[in-house]
């Protein structure tokens, strides 16, 4: 050690702060983990991963499109709707797991002083994993349904890319909340229950439509509702979010509340996760 | 002090505090905070830490020592980047690993492999170095046959053997090691100290906290006590170490009697400050080993805040066992010792012919007001020097003597 290391000063635990490539690893490293955690003791390991979801898509998409015929008339109705169920799956995968995460991972926050934002983003990797996963069960079965191949297919990663800032920005917000108010998880476990059913997923937005159109407005004041039918618009040609809103300009107001939540779970995490360490 | 400290310095700490709300009744659920918006939480303020400063210099290995609650953990953990320090200001010098609460925080389900990977990225490698370096983690842990198990199967020895060996193979410059050879075997605390003292001969900063007076003796440089979240006293480790166990066995009111003393020649507000205390001989100077029946003396160095008219200076030196073996004051013997205005720095110097025993000594250095009425600074225990003799009989003084040898005056009458 012939070198004299640089002096830098202490500040004390911060949400994102330092060298963003040590972020990165630690994010990784964490999310490997828990993705093995996951499998552990299971004979088929990573195949479940898998074949979990096949066989989940296998029995809603008999119940609903074959028993119930939920879709009549609604062209690809199975694949949209396993479509819309992946991206919320996503979704309550990464808030429902990101609201203990910062509790779980209480004896590292206790010991070991990191940029605070890798824990949330850590669940977040682990559920992309997930998802990626889940999108290959979604191709094998929009070939299987014989969906005509479209150049909107090549825009699909941005509703992708939203809803991953989206809940990460939620669970950023509950997970934080989370270490001090230990009522959030079951507030937020009925609310997950009620965005399941306000947001269309096992129904197509015609069905609202048909009801009341300023419904089927509100219903995509939701940012979730909205990511979600714009993906089944670019994938199969499904009515698009603006066209049901009547003009691409009511988008903002979907992308303002994502942006609003996310900016409001960024902030109150950089507030209260420094001081989780205190409070656990 | 907004700027970084000097090279040679690898942790600076100056005026931290540290406070903990501690409610009465820990309110967490929403609906206790809607329905009483207004009713503040009543809470008691557990003063962890009040303005505790201090320098650890590069290549050091540091003790930090207190009773329970005294606010080591939470320098640990303040310096760790763990918990936010209310008031100011740490550098440290270098990539930091910290040891705390017997672990690096690990997680219990996932095997030993994967958690020394997570850790050692924790504590700064990348992935790649950290599988690199797996193997030797595990050859100095010895748990190479139980890298697949999962860490709950692990015990509690294990557990930290596993932690040690990841700390010590990060490469870190300060390692910050908070209770850790209390546990495990006596082979592996022998191993760990070999490492410890391969990382101290690496150059490497070690703040160690423990309870453990000899750990501390045996082998730090220098040591700070805590009580009660004040720094007490800071200093060589073994006249730290001596005050911290007289500060264990004393009644709770000697105890606060011992620290009030202690922080009013700590703080820097006094009038009078001792800003360092030594002892000397004609021969080699400022020294720490003094030769039995050499010219020897003791000094101390005092700055004047504001201006003092005819202070009184006194030296205590004890022995081992805490006997005053010798007690000098200006007082005694009617010097005058002049008027110092504030700002004046004087170095205060008494000589004696050295006839202390052979062994270990303190130096208590004090300063009073003309008369010996008030104590305006009192530094005990400060400095430790050792006499070295051979061919003393024993007892706590070596006075010069002789021997004479001759018949009785009635055989010189029988004779004559």
């Amino acid at each position: 050690m012939s070198t004299i290391p640089e002096a830098y000063r202490v500040r004390g635990p911060s949400a994102v702060g330092g060298d963003a490539r040590r972020f990165w690893n630690l994010a990784r490293t964490l999310a490997t983990m828990d993705w093995k955690v996951r499998f552990y003791g299971s004979a088929l390991g990573y195949v479940w991963s898998l074949l979990r979801p096949l066989m989940l898509f296998g029995i809603v998409y008999f119940v609903f499109a074959e028993v119930l015929d939920a879709g009549r008339g609604i062209p690809h109705y199975g694949v949209i709707l396993l479509l819309a169920m992946i991206m919320y799956f996503f979704f309550s995968e990464v808030t429902g797991t990101g609201v203990t995460a910062m509790v779980d991972r209480e004896s590292l926050l206790r010991k070991v002083g990191f940029p605070r934002a890798v824990v949330p983003l850590a669940v977040a990797l682990v559920a992309a994993m997930n998802l990626a996963l889940n999108l290959v069960v979604l191709v094998i079965f929009v070939a299987l349904t014989g969906v005509e191949p479209r150049w909107s297919w090549l825009l699909l990663p941005i509703p992708f890319a939203l809803l991953l800032v989206f809940a990460t920005g939620v669970s950023m917000l509950l997970s934080a909340l989370y270490v001090r108010y230990r009522d959030v998880r079951p507030i937020w476990e009925v609310v997950l229950q009620a965005l399941f059913y306000a947001t269309p997923v096992l129904y197509p937005i015609e069905a609202v439509i048909d009801q009341s159109e300023t419904l089927a407005k509100i219903a995509l004041l939701n940012p979730l509702a909205t990511l979600i039918q714009e993906s089944r618009h670019l994938l199969t040609g499904a009515p698009s979010a603006e066209s049901v809103l009547g003009s691409p300009t009511l988008l903002l107001a979907p992308l303002a509340v994502l942006v609003a939540v996310t900016w409001l779970g960024v902030k109150v995490f950089d507030r209260m996760a420094p001081l989780a360490a205190e409070e656990l | 002090m907004s700027s970084p400290p000097a090279d040679d310095v690898a942790v600076s700490a100056d005026g931290v505090s540290k406070s903990f709300r501690l409610p009465y009744e820990q309110v967490s659920t929403l609906k206790e905070q809607v329905l009483h918006p207004t009713r503040r939480r009543r809470h008691d303020v557990l003063r962890a830490l009040q303005h505790v400063s201090f320098e650890v210099g590069r290549g050091e290995v540091f003790g930090i020592v207190g009773r329970n609650g005294s606010g080591k953990s939470t320098l640990m953990k303040c310096l760790a980047g763990i918990y936010r320090a209310d008031a100011g200001e740490m550098w440290l010098r270098g990539r930091m690993a910290p040891f705390i609460e017997l672990g690096v925080g690990f997680n219990p389900d996932l095997t030993a492999h994967d958690n020394v990977l997570i850790n050692a990225v924790m504590l700064g490698l990348t992935p790649d170095e950290a599988r690199s370096r797996y193997g030797s983690i595990m050859d100095f842990a010895e748990l190479h046959e139980f890298a697949e198990l999962k860490l709950k199967n692990y015990s509690s020895g294990m557990q930290v053997r596993l932690a040690f060996s990841v700390m010590v193979h990060v490469d870190a410059d300060l390692l910050l090691i908070d209770e850790v050879l209390a546990v495990g075997d006596a082979a592996f605390q022998q191993k760990c100290y070999d490492a410890l003292d391969r990382a101290r001969n690496e150059g490497r900063t070690i703040l160690l906290v423990t309870h453990d007076m000899e750990q501390v003796q045996r082998f730090c440089d220098r040591a700070l006590l805590l009580d009660r979240g004040r720094l007490v006293a800071i200093g060589d480790s073994r006249s730290v170490g001596r005050q911290y166990t007289q500060l264990n066995f004393a009644t709770p009111s000697q105890r606060e009697a011992i620290v009030a003393a202690r922080l009013r020649n700590a703080g820097d507000t006094g009038v009078v400050v001792i800003v360092d205390a030594w002892a000397q001989s004609k021969a080699d100077g400022r020294t720490t080993l003094l030769k039995l029946g050499e010219a020897s003396g003791v000094a101390m160095r005092v700055r004047f805040a504001t201006p003092v008219e005819e202070p009184v200076f006194t030296f205590r030196l004890t022995d081992e066992h805490q006997r005053l073996v010798l007690a000098m004051s200006t007082d005694r013997r009617g010097y005058r010792t002049g008027s110092h205005a504030g700002g004046d720095e004087i170095d205060v110097a008494v000589g004696f012919l050295n006839h202390l025993a052979p062994g270990r000594y303190w130096i208590t250095a004090q300063v009073a007001q003309a008369g010996a009425t008030e104590v305006l600074a009192l530094r005990e225990d400060a400095y430790s020097f050792v006499v070295d003799g051979a061919g003393a009989g024993g007892g706590i003084v070596a006075l010069p003597h002789h021997f004479e040898i001759t018949p009785a005056p009635s055989m010189q009458q029988g004779h004559a």
